[in-house]
């Protein structure tokens, strides 16, 4: 050893490991423009694919006459329904347990719905082809309001299962009921909400938005008919489900099914599902026998693609009068729009609501959902919502400032009265979830001392006197939310899509020069994955981050996953990265040994290599270490250094998080300007807080955007009014307002790394804090409960009904 | 329909092509010169992803067609790398700041960014705000853009960057 | 996403667009900036068969003075009005309205000409136009015509261009020196139409309003020139209760759409609340 030894700090810090803000792999290539997007791939012979979509929100289909789109130079073949009967795929499978008519089967059901696919060689061709489709149809009356879907006399939406009396997850009570589910003690809450001192009730809407990632969904089908094998490129956040389904409904062997989910322009859970433009590229593909592209536009994207939330729920908190919790109930109507296509795991027609008891000591709670149809486009779980947590947080977290209110304490004081202790992890809930750790009360007195909480009430009560005296127009709210959030589906026991359990993998092969790779079953939309698991990778097994290199996507190379969305990368593949890499590293541990000499117990790790303990200048490097895992391993022992993990596991993971907004709104016209969003977020383990800062900034702003002005909204005709980008609010960097982030860190105990996750816990988190601190600043007017999203003119028209425009 | 001959400048090379008029500048970009790098997000103008350089304007690709840019000098992110593969700093910064997720908007991002420092070499970061208003991101929050942005315009006018706390 | 097919012309001088417009008639359309006109034909909402580029048209770019006027080429685009020196100081305005409208790569290439021929309400520059009395030179077959900017919208995309007809440029009247002037745009956000907004110009002396003039956009089928609303604020120290009642006759006559932006009920209020910000506005600008 001498001076030019690097330390133990210098070799650590060379690794690029976890904790450390490494900068993006990915990045190298996207800032010059060479990512490899799904419309960047252009094939030998490829056509093009557009679909004919339905103008009415429901009606007959009549007749459709495709001869004079047939007869534009370029166009190859029309599909319709009938042409998809011939391989029984007119009506594919969803992955709730419903089905959906690829192509309209006799009726369209809600606007835009696909009715005809044009193949031809030019997307021009294919465009025009589309306009010279003839559709005669024969409108019925139609129902976009579900909370009267279950009238008497409401239109029948689905007359397939008109009679069907049980769905995929049990009873139905009427034509247009998807399925009722329900969880915690009924009796035992009721009784609670019977003897309270307090209650309150109010109808928490949760207006239907979408993910609206910059990418649009698009798909490339290639079927070699010589092999007999399709090839599928498309946006595909779990591409082996893809690979999967498409097997079971096409009948292609899944092993002659090769899907390729290269670059992703954005996901947030809008690209999970399979569309009719996917199903229609093949079947083109099959018929044409040549590679078939199909690109959205962003009108078909908006109002026909997996939507999010639309959940009407009433809900309800009984306390004490000094301010105790004692039980929640909720009563929810779910709009699925006209097929049930929720991105759900089997078992969860409603997701994950039931942590809708959030983060505070609700001794009994009990929720029930009643799905039903409308005549919308399908979907409900996507944009980060983590299968229907961001309904439950939003629940809460107005339901516990509604409480306050009435109580006539400080939101912030009520909830530090009311979550969970420290002392009382691990948890489990009124519905029965076992959270595994958390230390709310450090988080939340942390938030409120930071952003000078006390002062900023203060301030807020000058306000109001001054606004009283007619001084200012302005009104200042102090929005507070807590979050407990339920991700990394998930344990096999609770957690499966139509049947494959919610594992997920990494299989990292370690060459003989001392690099790697690691194939993994997840899928990046943006998330830095290439990163990310290389630094895992970097601490586990002491090879730089810069050597290992990370892919996903490929379901021929990657071993079998569940894929990305619902903030479960980092706690499943990310522990079965660990798992493979302590595999790994057992196996060098006995190579060195051999190599050393010396027994395996007489070596510890250090940093990049195993050294004899008490003689540590006899040590070998893994780099040392791969070369010999090639030539020089134990008798008995398989060259090589690599392994495979499927790691399923032991219990979902619970981030958290407290977050702290201030807005000021001109009542006059009711704009609302975010003077300031604080945002604490505890992900357990940090493996890149460069990273990790970044999903809050991108999470926060979605929640903004939904929160002051997102909708997809249908007229009572079901004209979809929002469905372009001139009125689908997405903010500007204008709009956008400042981001603070701060931690704190409580690991998971079950996970390997300590890890939980955290893409999702801004939209968690934001929506509630957002719409907490509007409804905050008209408190001291008398208003309890003001509706999202609060665009100037709701807000405005909220201002008015208090009289405040004289 | 008949195509139309056009000549033009794209990323300092001469090109010469045959188009329909209908054909929308990115189409042409993307499919005829095979640049995929500008990108398409939606078919109203609003996204900016399809952002190009074109005679020193900043340009929405999507709303133009190629036979409008006949004779005009185009960049696309293509061109903002030196001759000898060098890094633009502007694309160096984006990657120091994290001012990139998923990497759609990134191009269209980049080439207006470029841009704007060439009209406003010091820009504030509300000017920086405006001036990528035009520019839809959905994964970043725009704060790290911004934050690249000024450490670019930092560099090239050879002053300390200086990171404001979160 | 893909528009309909069409033939391309580049004429290169205005007798020669004129003539194709006219001999095409309602088969051709002229193309500007085409930001308004180009969105529209990708929705397959317009449909022409003949693009007329006025791009080539040298004589209608640029800004120059006649006497007392401004004269501004119809192809001069957004970005081009807010650099340019004469027109910031001789109609301040104008920089203010332009910055407002879309986003920089809009107004890198969006025209003026554009903007106040094409009878969208949502359009920014028609009121104000109006608000500054300006006129629009006209050219077609026939030769050429002048028409005021107040007599010129007639409905949603109705104008008082015959076929065939194009506008080359825009004549302002320049505000006296030491006017005030400001245009209050409500906007959902940045690059949006307006919710409402309200343009002012006008003089004081001794306190009190020598000349007014107010337009409004986006609040009826065309832009407004709210006439009685000034009149009442004629000779007012801009005091509290004669605002209210122009802001009462200024909403009087607004009839807005409801569309995403709000409700009629909303958005006439809103008129009258930019009206009340711009008056104040201007009156702090204003020279004496």
């Amino acid at each position: 050893m001498n001076d030019q030894t690097p330390t133990s700090a210098q070799r650590a810090e060379a690794l690029q490991g976890m904790g450390c803000r490494r900068k993006r792999v990915e990045d190298i290539r996207f800032v010059q423009g060479k990512g490899n997007y799904v419309d960047d791939l252009k094939l030998p012979g490829m056509l093009y694919g557009d679909l004919v979509r339905s103008p009415h929100a429901h009606a007959r289909v009549k007749k459709i006459d495709t001869s004079k789109a047939a007869a534009v130079p370029g166009v190859v073949a029309v599909i319709t329904a009938e042409t998809l009967k011939t391989v029984n795929l007119a009506w594919m499978p969803t992955l709730a347990g419903d089905v959906q008519m690829v192509l309209a089967d006799g009726k369209v059901l809600f606007q835009n719905q696909e009715v005809a696919f044009v193949i031809a060689e030019s997307r021009e061709a294919a465009a025009d082809g589309v306009d010279l489709v003839e559709v005669e149809y024969e409108q019925l009356p139609c129902n976009v309001d579900p909370l009267k879907a279950m009238a008497a006399d409401a239109p029948v939406i689905r007359e397939d299962i008109k009679d069907k009396k049980e769905g995929a997850h049990g009873p139905r009570k009427h034509y247009n009921h998807v399925f009722s589910w329900a969880a915690g003690d009924k009796a035992a809450t009721d009784a609670a909400f019977a003897k309270a001192e307090v209650t309150i009730k109010e109808l928490i809407v949760y207006p239907r938005v979408h993910p609206c990632p910059l990418e649009t969904c698009q798909c490339v089908a290639s079927f070699d008919k010589i092999k007999g094998e399709l090839t599928l490129w498309g946006t595909f956040q779990a591409p082996h489900v893809i690979r999967t389904v498409g097997s079971l409904i096409s009948k292609i062997p899944e092993h002659k099914i090769h899907v390729i989910a290269p670059d992703i322009g954005g996901g947030f859970g809008n690209k999970v599902g399979a569309y009719s433009g996917y199903i229609c590229a093949i079947v083109a593909s099959i018929v044409t026998g040549r590679p078939v592209k199909w690109v959205e536009d962003r009108i078909e994207n908006l109002s026909t693609t997996a939507f999010a939330r639309d959940f009407h729920m009433e809900t309800e908190i009984a306390c004490t009068k000094d301010g105790k919790v004692l039980g929640l109930r909720c009563y929810t109507i779910a709009d699925h729009g006209a097929f049930d296509a929720c991105a759900n795991a089997t078992k969860w027609p409603a997701g994950l609501f039931s942590i809708i008891s959030g983060s505070y000591d609700f001794p009994v709670a009990h929720c029930l959902v009643d799905g039903v149809y409308t005549n919308k486009a399908p979907g409900g779980v996507a944009y980060r919502c983590s299968f229907r947590v961001t309904e439950a947080a939003y629940a809460v977290e107005r339901a516990m400032d509604i409480m306050a209110q009435k109580l006539g304490m400080d939101p912030a004081e009520f909830r530090l009265k009311n979550l969970i202790r420290r002392e009382q992890f691990p948890y489990t809930s009124a519905f029965g979830w076992q959270y595994d750790s958390g230390d709310y009360h450090t988080a939340l007195n942390k938030a409120v001392e930071t952003v000078g909480y006390r002062k900023l009430r203060e301030e807020q009560k000058a306000k109001q006197e001054a606004f009283r005296r007619g001084e200012t127009r302005e009104v200042m709210g102090i929005g507070v939310a807590f979050f407990t959030e339920i991700v990394g589906a998930g344990p096999s026991r609770n957690c499966d899509i139509l049947g494959i359990a919610m594992f997920d993998s990494a299989e990292i092969r370690i060459h003989p020069t001392g690099t790697g790779i690691c194939r993994l079953g997840t899928k990046s939309q943006g998330q830095g994955h290439e990163t990310t698991y290389a630094q895992i990778i970097a601490s586990e097994l002491g090879i730089a981050a810069d050597n290992i290199t990370v892919e996903e996507g490929n379901t021929d190379t990657a071993p079998y996953g569940l894929g990305t969305y619902g903030s479960r990368s980092t706690p499943v593949s990310g522990a079965a990265t660990a798992m493979a890499c302590r595999k790994i590293k057992a196996k060098a541990q006995m190579i060195a040994a051999y190599m050393l000499e010396v027994h395996d117990d007489d070596l510890e790790w250090d940093i990049d290599r195993f050294r004899v303990k008490g003689n540590p200048e006899r040590h070998k490097t893994m780099t040392e270490l791969a070369w010999a895992a090639y030539h020089e391993v134990p008798p008995g022992m398989e060259p090589g250094l690599e392994a495979v993990n499927y790691y399923d596991p032991p219990n979902f993971t619970f981030p958290f998080g407290a977050y702290i907004c201030v807005v000021d709104i001109d009542v006059d016209t009711g704009e609302s300007k975010v003077r300031r969003f604080y945002a604490l977020d505890d992900c357990g383990t940090r493996i890149n807080p460069m990273i990790i800062e970044g999903q809050i900034h991108g999470g926060l702003t979605e929640a903004f955007g939904i929160a002051m002005g997102q909708e997809i909204h249908y007229d009572a005709d079901g004209n979809v009014t929002t469905a372009s980008l001139m009125d689908y609010f997405l903010p500007t960097a204008v709009e956008t307002p400042r981001w603070e982030t701060d931690w704190t860190t409580t690991p998971s105990p079950h996970h390997p790394i300590g890890a939980k996750g955290v893409g999702e816990s801004p939209n968690v988190g934001g929506v509630p804090c957002f719409s907490n601190a509007v409804n905050d600043a008209f408190k001291f007017l008398g208003s309890t409960h003001i509706q999202m999203p609060h665009d100037a003119w709701r807000t405005w028209s909220a201002a008015e009904k208090l009289g405040l425009h004289g | 329909m008949a195509k139309s001959q056009i000549s033009l400048s794209v990323n300092g090379k001469t090109v010469e092509a045959l188009v329909e008029p209908r054909t929308l500048l990115i189409h042409f970009l993307r499919e005829q010169l095979m640049l995929t790098g500008p990108h398409i997000g939606c078919e109203t103008s609003h996204c900016g992803a399809c952002t190009v350089d074109l005679d020193g304007k900043s340009v929405k690709s999507c709303t133009m067609f190629a036979v409008q840019a006949n004779g005009a000098d185009v960049r696309t992110i293509e061109g903002m790398a030196a001759a000898d593969g060098s890094l633009h700093v502007l694309q160096e910064a984006f990657r120091e700041m994290h001012g990139l997720q998923c990497g759609f908007c990134t191009p269209g991002m980049i080439t207006r960014a470029y841009r704007l420092l060439q009209e406003n070499p010091s820009p504030s970061e509300d000017e920086i705000r405006m001036g990528i208003s035009g520019n839809l991101c959905r994964c970043t929050g725009y704060q790290n853009i911004v934050k690249a942005i000024q450490y670019a315009a930092a560099k090239i006018s050879g002053v300390p960057f200086r990171e404001a706390a979160e | 996403m893909i528009p309909g097919a069409f033939t391309y012309h580049r004429p290169t001088s205005v007798a020669e667009a004129v003539g194709l417009l006219t001999d095409l008639g309602e088969d051709a359309r002229p193309l500007a900036g085409g930001h308004s006109l180009i969105p529209m034909m990708k929705l397959r909402l317009a449909t022409p068969a003949h693009l007329i580029d006025l791009a080539g048209l040298k004589d209608l770019k640029g800004v120059s003075t006649d006497g007392n006027d401004v004269v501004i080429g119809a192809m001069t685009t957004q970005h081009e009005l807010i650099g340019n020196d004469l027109l910031a100081g001789k109609v301040p305005l104008l920089r203010e309205v332009s910055l407002m409208i879309a986003d920089p790569q809009v107004r890198y290439v969006g025209t003026l000409g554009g903007n106040v021929a094409n009878g969208d309400p949502g359009n920014d520059m028609p009121a104000v136009m109006m608000c500054l009395g300006a006129t629009y030179e006209v050219a077609g077959k026939g030769g050429k015509r002048r028409i005021a900017a107040r007599e010129f919208y007639q409905g949603a995309y109705f104008t008082a261009l015959e076929p065939g007809e194009i506008v080359t440029a825009i004549r302002i009247p320049a505000p006296p020196a030491g006017h005030g002037c400001a245009y209050e745009k409500l906007k959902r956000k940045v690059g949006d139409y307006a919710t409402a907004a309200a343009a002012v110009v006008l003089t004081t002396s001794g306190g009190r309003v020598a000349s007014c003039s107010i337009g409004l956009t986006n609040v009826a089928e065309t832009p407004l020139w709210a006439e009685e609303a000034a009149r009442i604020l004629n000779g007012s120290a801009l005091d509290v209760a004669t605002v209210k009642k122009a802001v009462a006759a200024a909403e009087a006559i607004t009839s807005p759409a409801s569309d995403r932006r709000g409700t009629p009920q909303y958005r006439t209020k809103m008129a009258g609340v930019m009206l009340t910000r711009a008056l104040a506005r201007a009156k702090s600008r204003a020279g004496s």
